[in-house]
């Protein structure tokens, strides 16, 4: 993998893959978490630490034990008991030596075993069949997304409450056209990658094809710019 | 028995009101088909894992052996559930596994399973729960076909039901002179469909609750002047 394929891989999966706003994994405590900034970011930083080693622990499992003894089938138990017990785990070392990390995130840990962006991001990593390093940069990504759109998110949100809404859109279903807003700004990132530069993109060509289709052409990209007269 | 039938569609319904299961509401409402395929596997899993937490726990020496791990132990059943799903669908719907794609194995983690087996399942009978179990599912169902429906007619201006029981509204599109409007099959839209829903839901509930409210202020108002009636007659 070129240089190149892993800033595609990193920018795709951070922006135009984003999981929660193109993919919808993690949506649950995208709307219960985000009512405050402080609770969403801890809540993302948690996320981005379990989705990255839950990931590399459920790919090693997959293609070391489960793959050699033909046992694919079992994935889906396997990964959520590998997820839950990794989140156990994690949470006692970190009670054990950084307890004041654990003060700040501790709540949100048990909450991170019934995320679907953290078995979704494994189950995808698995099914793409990525490389160990696409797989790496992928759900480290993937867990950066989660916490971008989180802080962006909380932050208009606890804006929104100061706001006069009406009555009937008040909480969540503003906070969902809102999120309908981000999801259309973020479908826009398709720019920043250039189509010869998908082609060295690892995940499978249905996901590349949305990209390729997405792109807009030089003209409509200069019709911002006011290039190309 | 009918109110615990009733209560997963509109009183307790686990889309609209309780706000559980949003992910694959929003990821896999593209086409009613998907949404109706969704709704079957989920109901598979839900009214058979309600049942089996519920046959669990009426043994009252087993219920006490689990109790210390009885989260992971719903979520082994649950899991066991999905996966055998998962297989029936690969199997004999292999294109419709294919559209949900990763959102079958992700029944694991919806709220609504592992909810109503903490909440519901480990209290009550196992009539009762496969009951709660039925009516929630098809409550969870209703809700993805209304938004799948919304989706569907506004973003590709067709109405798949199942397969070839198909209904093409291009036609009427056309005739009109508009397009249908792909941003609601795009996951922007998902989210405006489900914002724009819940608000409507959430303006019933205003409306009802002034109602009552208006009610009950007659009632007092009521309530007084017959009460000085009474004291007038008395005097």
């Amino acid at each position: 993998m070129t240089i190149n394929g892993i800033i595609v891989l990193l920018v795709s999966s951070i922006l135009l893959e984003n999981v929660l706003l193109s993919q919808f994994l993690g949506v649950c405590s995208f709307l219960g978490v985000s009512k405050n900034r402080k609770n969403a970011v801890g809540m993302g930083i948690a996320v981005v630490a379990v989705i990255f080693i839950a990931t590399i622990v459920t790919w090693l499992v997959y293609n070391f034990i489960l793959v050699k003894f033909d046992l694919v089938y079992l994935k889906t138990i396997i990964f959520i008991l590998v997820i839950a017990s990794l989140v156990q785990i994690i949470e006692i070392i970190i009670k054990k030596f950084i307890p004041s990390l654990y003060k700040a995130l501790g709540i949100y840990l048990p909450l991170i075993t019934t995320n679907c962006a953290v078995l979704g991001v494994a189950i995808k990593a698995v099914q793409n069949d990525l490389s160990f390093g696409a797989m790496l940069i992928y759900s480290l990504g993937s867990g950066l997304g989660y916490l971008l759109v989180m802080f962006i998110f909380s932050t208009i949100r606890e804006e929104l409450e100061k706001r006069n809404v009406p009555k009937a859109m008040k909480g969540i279903p503003i906070a969902l056209v809102v999120a309908s807003i981000l999801a259309i700004i973020f479908s826009r990132y398709v720019g920043i990658v250039k189509e010869n530069d998908t082609k060295e993109y690892e995940l499978p060509p249905q996901n590349a094809n949305v990209i390729v289709m997405n792109i807009p052409s030089d003209d409509y990209l200069n019709s911002f710019i006011g290039g190309n007269k | 028995m009918k109110e615990n039938f009733l209560k997963g569609f509109f009183k307790e319904n686990p889309l609209f009101v309780l706000l559980l299961g949003t992910c694959p509401a929003l990821a896999v409402t593209t086409s009613i088909e998907n949404a109706l395929g969704m709704g079957i596997a989920f109901t598979f899993v839900l009214v058979l894992s309600n049942a089996l937490i519920a046959l669990i726990n009426s043994f009252k020496k087993l219920k006490e052996l689990i109790a210390p791990v009885r989260i992971a132990v719903y979520i082994v059943i649950i899991a066991s559930l999905v996966t055998i799903v998962e297989m029936l669908m690969e199997a004999y719907l292999p294109a419709l596994y294919d559209s949900l794609g990763v959102f079958v194995s992700l029944i694991v983690v919806n709220c609504i399973v592992l909810g109503r087996a903490e909440a519901y399942a480990s209290k009550h009978t196992v009539k009762e729960s496969i009951v709660d179990g039925v009516s929630m599912a098809l409550g969870y169902t209703m809700a993805l076909i209304i938004i799948s429906f919304a989706r569907e007619l506004l973003g590709s201006g067709t109405i798949t039901i199942w397969g070839k029981a198909k209904l093409d509204l291009t036609g009427v599109y056309s005739a009109l002179g508009i397009e249908p409007i792909s941003f609601f099959t795009s996951s922007a839209g998902a989210f405006l469909v489900l914002g724009i829903i819940l608000g409507i839901m959430q303006a019933i509930k205003n409306h009802k609750e002034e109602k009552n409210k208006e009610i009950a202020k007659q009632e007092s108002i009521n309530k007084v002047q017959t009460a000085k009636q009474v004291k007038e007659e008395i005097k």
